[in-house]
């Protein structure tokens, strides 16, 4: 993708409605911000080295790392690229990623979490003010003492109910309208019976006020809930950013004219100009150039196709080294690329079944409770002989120590720990409960172009080759963005005298070379019969031509990866849609012993569909469109950063470096936090068992209802924090 | 017990003033990056001057 193209991506929010003009009023001075995901910074040294290392690059007017959500963001003068921050920061050692500032401008203002947050402190300050007075209550302040401190508890308490306690009457109210008895049900009419019977008590003179149970519970569950969504915000944010890595815009022909439109605008039958290097937006048809393309990300062959005009391509396939113009067939929602998007969101609802712990919990919990305090209300009216305030007093006390507080933290707890923990090994949870999911998984799907590769070639002979002749292949490859070539000039520095070099778009590169013609390039166009391994041949005047061979580039931590896995007694298969002598060296290096080439997408996901339906817990891995089928299949999914967009929506969990051995970190931290989660809920279970039968006689005191639920609470939080 | 009409009052002024403590230190995006924040302490770069403030990105919350 070109640099040019990026400028739409990158602009800043205020721009976002006006494409094109990427420069936000500040002064005179031109002032553009970026802001770019690094995965890899983690310590003070990092902030500097980044900071200081952006700051000394010309036109840098300011950079700032945010630790935590792990990005900078970059304030420019728009004499910089995105794509030169990015090359600055490898430079300096990190890997970096650009991210959407549209989508970034509605996550980062994150108005939930902020009022949420504001919530709690408010029920915090109540909470401590009124837990002041009730102290006093409790050790024994009696008549007119005791009730001021129940007036002045009340004055703090009402008004921070109302106010704090909002979220959980929306949704109660919300739940019961579509007739469901949701966890906030209970929760609701616990704060809101507690606050009115104490009113009631307090005006007349009643010993017991509940109001610091009201408050408390309101804390311990707003705390609850803003970890839950601190960690949704994250996943929903990391998923929405990425979805920026695509081409929004494209370089149209009008009347002769070339013009940078988005690919929004583009319908069928315009002509559409794609540069070497950058990724084709819509399906079309080649009306003129040569080129080769790279389908890997679409059908996983490793390997570029050539093609001319007359030859179709696909939206999301790589032109990589001629200039093509293609007439556009199918544009935005029609193409094959966001056709395949629309039947993974389909196969995303059947997976979206998927009930959390947390909710069959909530389940089995929220009628037991009512009937429960029903019941109580119902027995002490009777055994009263109709005393209606005794028996409203026991029924909310039930409610009051029943009420779910440590259940409402026992999962949001352990997830936060649990997806901040992943997080700093560079994994993304995007869903819920996709450690739930992962926690059961038993078989691995691998995709191998991409995921267990790089999707990047290395050469393998080169060592057996004559100085001479790989001076002369590298210095010809240097020209090109073929991958092979790319790999070739990469990996051998030394660079010899070539003269009038060209590239032959969809062949090699030819040039002269102490007189000599030199070609580099496919088997049949140097006059070679080509092999079966990966090679570009090199051919000097009439001498033998000679092969560099290749061989795609394992990602970092697979081969720990694959072996811890087995190790741990799970089934690890590789399905690739590349061709088979790839496939089968590759699971050879990495004693995969199922593997299968040549598969189609529809293959993958019947494959994983299969093992799904004998019961198996399938993890699938993978980053290319030919895998999203499966993505979506499996009981739970992951795809590194460099995925299409397509396979990272349908994926749980993106992995944002470059080093895959973090899914073991995953399948692990998963089994553990979910044991830590059953915990949790015996811990909450625990307590009631014993709680409960003290309300029901009526022995529950505001003491008692305070104690069971900060130590059961903080139990609970203290339980997730030892996740490991 | 007169004490108690002053110390009543008193408590919880000190409890508010920490509540528009904490609510001003919210609206100042104090806990955009708490992991940031724990780090830089150890990095010597701005101990002499300030950092220039990071122009608000957020129009709702000016500060």
């Amino acid at each position: 993708m070109s640099a040019t193209e990026y400028q739409g991506a990158v602009a800043c929010p205020g721009c976002a409605a006006t494409p094109g003009a990427a420069t936000t009023a500040s002064g005179a001075a031109r002032r553009e911000e970026v802001v770019l995901s690094l995965p890899g910074v983690h310590c003070a040294g990092c902030i500097s080295t980044v900071e200081r290392g952006l700051k000394a690059l010309p036109g840098i007017a300011d950079a700032r790392v945010n630790l935590t959500m792990k990005r900078a963001r970059i304030h420019h003068d728009g004499t910089r690229t995105v794509e030169d921050l990015i090359a600055a920061l490898e430079k300096l050692g990190y890997e970096a990623l650009p991210l959407d500032m549209v989508a970034l401008s509605s996550t980062e203002t994150d108005r939930v979490g902020r009022e949420l947050l504001m919530r709690l402190g408010v029920s915090f300050f109540a909470m401590m003010n009124i837990m002041l007075l009730s102290v006093a209550v409790w050790s024994g302040a009696a008549d007119a003492t005791r009730d001021l401190f129940h007036m002045i508890s009340g004055a703090i308490a009402l008004p921070t109910v109302i106010f704090a306690g909002q979220p959980f009457f929306k949704s109660a109210w919300a739940s019961l309208k579509a007739g469901r008895l949701g966890m906030d049900v209970p929760i609701s009419l616990a704060i809101i019976l507690a606050s009115s019977i104490s009113v009631y008590e307090t005006f007349n003179s009643g010993h017991h006020a509940y109001f610091d149970a009201a408050v408390m519970l309101t804390f311990f569950l707003l705390g609850g809930r803003y970890l839950d969504h601190r960690t949704r915000a994250v996943a929903r944010s990391a998923a929405q950013e990425l979805a920026a890595l695509e081409v929004p815009r494209a370089m149209v022909l009008r009347d002769g004219v070339e013009e940078m439109v988005a690919v929004s605008t583009l319908s069928v039958g315009d002509l559409v100009v794609i540069r070497p290097g950058g990724r084709v937006p819509v399906d079309g048809v080649v009306t003129e150039g040569a080129s080769e393309i790279d389908r890997s990300l679409l059908t996983g062959e490793s390997l570029p196709v050539p093609t001319g005009p007359g030859k179709a391509v696909a939206a999301g396939e790589v032109n990589l080294t001629g200039r093509l113009t293609l007439r556009v067939t199918a544009a935005g929602k029609d193409t094959s690329l966001a056709r395949m998007a629309e039947l993974v969101a389909v196969a995303e609802e059947a997976r979206n079944t998927y009930t959390s712990l947390a909710d069959r919990a909530a389940r089995a919990y929220s009628p037991l409770v009512h009937i429960l305090s029903f019941t109580a209300f119902g027995v002490w009216m009777w055994i009263t002989g109709g005393d209606l305030r005794f028996a409203i007093n026991i029924s909310a006390a039930v409610l009051i120590i029943t009420c779910p507080c440590a259940l409402g933290l026992a999962v949001p707890a352990v997830v936060t720990a649990a997806s901040g923990k992943l997080f700093r090994a560079g994994l993304l949870i995007k869903s819920g409960t996709a450690l739930e999911r992962l926690a059961t998984v038993d078989t691995v799907v691998f995709d191998k172009t991409g995921t267990l590769t790089l999707g990047r070639p290395e050469p393998l002979n080169l060592p057996g080759i004559a100085p001479e002749s790989r001076a002369v292949a590298a210095t010809l490859a240097a020209i090109s963005s073929h991958p092979l070539a790319q790999a070739l000039a990469e990996a051998e520095q030394d660079r010899t005298q070539v003269e009038e070099i060209r590239e032959v778009p969809g062949y090699g590169i030819e040039g002269r070379w102490q007189g000599t013609p030199v070609r580099l390039g496919r088997a049949a166009w140097v006059g070679a019969t080509g092999g079966a391994l990966t090679a570009t041949w090199l051919r000097i005047g009439s001498d033998a031509p000679i092969p560099f061979t290749f061989a795609d580039r394992l990602r970092p931590g697979a081969e720990d990866l694959v072996r811890g896995l087995m190790a741990q007694g799970m089934e690890v298969h590789l399905l690739s849609g590349d061709v088979a002598p790839a496939v089968e060296d590759l699971a050879k290096r990495l004693s995969i012993p199922h593997w299968q080439a040549e598969i189609l997408p529809e293959g993958k996901a019947a494959f994983v569909s299969g093992l799904v339906a004998e019961g198996r817990s399938v993890l699938m891995v993978g980053d290319g469109l030919n895998d999203t089928g499966a993505l979506a299949a499996a009981t739970v999914s992951i795809s590194p950063a460099s995925a299409l967009d397509a396979a990272r929506v349908a994926s749980d969990i993106v992995l944002m470096g470059q080093d895959i051995a973090p899914v073991s970190d995953a399948l692990r931290i998963s089994r553990q936090s979910v044991k830590r989660i059953r915990e949790n809920f015996a811990i909450s279970f625990g307590y009631n068992i014993v709680a409960v039968p003290v309300a029901l006689v009526g022995l529950a005191s505001p003491l008692l209802a305070a104690l069971a639920m900060s130590i059961s609470s903080i139990t609970v939080t203290l339980n997730a924090l030892r996740l490991k | 017990m007169e004490v108690l009409a002053i110390l009543i009052p008193v408590s919880l002024g000190l409890g508010l003033l920490g509540l528009l403590a904490f609510v001003w230190s919210l609206r100042a995006r104090q806990y955009d990056d708490p992991d940031g924040d724990s780090a830089r302490i150890l990095s010597d770069d701005y101990d002499d001057a300030p950092a220039p403030r990071d122009p608000p990105s957020d129009p709702d919350y000016p500060d």
